[in-house]
């Protein structure tokens, strides 16, 4: 019979490297998907994913067993994905535009990214990660983990405000604020369809 | 009841219903209405879809993790080839390349791509190093007494750092150059350091690499810059 998650990890709390790699092939395909709601970007998430699991195996000892093993690593990679976030947004903000000497502005890191999805990930994503995730980009980062939280993982806003480090309120009104802007994102689509039933 | 507030409708949609509202959105259309378009709009963002990942994926994410983590071997076995590349070689380059590029030269049979290839493999390799250098640094027992080794590599590093950091801030990149300096502190006091670390010394060094994310960061970096490489 399989162990309970809390079994588990009192094992890895004493040590124990098999038993942290039990939760990590247990916990690594639901880790992937929260952290890719959070940054949106395949390979970031892949980073968060792989982040998470080193904190939480660093902080391990910390883990009482009062909260569900999932949603404390959850919170471990909430945390990672606001990291992520801050450090690409930082990353893109400073993009520098050094023009080469065919006058094409350039970057030593960045200059050949392509800016537009490839042909793959549009099919994989689909038509509506195509409107989804253009409308979760407007967020901000701490409206995209409240969100993401709280609309895919069920967390009720104490967890999340917990996660965030921030007042209960503020998490509520960080929810408000995301469903708020993806209504406003999302309506163009409801509106055109709304248009072409009254026809 | 007056009508309901949209923040309420979205607190309903998440279960959380006030028996008055339940009761008043029973008898009002037009908070009904408002709530099904919520309703319409969120349940659609379920559809977010998200690349699977099969049964191995546990396993892969443990391959990948596991040279990060605390080891009980002897600390040699974190070198890899390329840790004991000399680092001149490694300086010789980019000090090359940087220079053709901040200084717009242009030399024949090196293409832009060519001399982008060099810096971001440089910078790649320096970062993956200094990965390995700060990981031992963080997940040591704290029982060794001679780290002399370390200290030698740090201040290799601690050169190859310099050049790039002047590379990145000559063209304007704030956010490498920044992380390169962050870096950059933190191997000149590894280097610096007495032969042995006291416990407390060695303390500091792992709560500034910890508090700052500074191996976090390197590590996104480092993925970054290997992915604009390989797509060169």
């Amino acid at each position: 019979m399989e162990s309970s998650d809390s079994a588990v990890a009192g094992q890895a709390r004493q040590g124990d490297q098999n038993a942290f790699r039990v939760l990590v092939e247990r916990h690594s395909r639901s880790v992937f998907r929260l952290a890719f709601r959070m940054t949106g970007r395949e390979e970031d998430a892949e980073d968060v994913v792989q982040e998470t699991f080193l904190r939480a195996y660093k902080q391990i000892h910390r883990f009482d067993g009062r909260a569900a093993f999932s949603t404390w690593l959850y919170r471990i990679c909430a945390n990672c994905a606001l990291d992520s976030i801050r450090a690409r947004k930082s990353r893109k903000e400073q993009q520098p535009a050094v023009v080469d000497e065919n006058g094409t502005a350039t970057h030593w890191l960045e200059h050949l990214a392509a800016p537009n999805p490839s042909p793959e990930r549009l099919t994989q994503s689909g038509q509506i990660a195509q409107l989804i995730e253009p409308a979760l980009q407007k967020l901000t980062e701490t409206e995209r983990i409240a969100f993401v939280l709280r609309h895919y993982e069920g967390c009720d806003i104490q967890e999340i405000a917990r996660t965030l480090g921030v007042e209960t309120n503020a998490a509520k009104h960080s929810v408000f604020r995301a469903v708020q802007k993806l209504r406003r994102a999302l309506q163009p689509v409801y509106d055109a369809r709304s248009w072409g039933m009254a026809r | 009841m007056n009508h309901a507030l949209e923040e309420q409708l979205v607190d309903a949609y998440y279960g959380e219903l006030d028996p008055r509202l339940r009761e008043h959105l029973s008898g009002c259309d037009e908070c009904r209405l408002a709530f099904e378009r919520i309703k319409e709009t969120l349940d659609s963002v379920r559809e977010y879809p998200v690349p699977e990942r099969d049964a191995s994926y546990g396993g892969q994410v443990w391959t990948r993790i596991l040279p990060s983590l605390p080891e009980k071997k002897s600390h040699r076995t974190w070198l890899r080839w390329w840790t004991l590349v000399p680092a001149t070689a490694v300086i010789a380059a980019i000090a090359f390349f940087a220079g053709m590029l901040t200084q717009s030269r242009r030399e024949p049979g090196f293409s832009p791509e060519a001399r982008q290839r060099v810096l971001l493999a440089a910078l790649t390799t320096h970062l993956e190093r200094s990965q390995i250098l700060l990981t031992e640094l963080v997940n040591d027992s704290g029982v060794r007494n001679d780290w002399t080794g370390e200290r030698e590599r740090a201040r290799d590093l601690a050169d190859e750092n310099r050049l790039l950091r002047q590379t990145a801030l000559h063209l304007k990149d704030g956010a490498d150059a920044a992380l390169l300096d962050d870096l950059e502190r933190v191997l000149l006091d590894i280097a610096n350091s007495p032969s042995g670390f006291t416990s407390e010394q060695l303390a500091n060094v792992r709560e500034r690499i910890e508090n700052e994310g500074l191996l976090f960061k390197v590590r996104i970096t480092s993925a970054d810059a290997r992915r604009k490489e390989q797509k060169l």
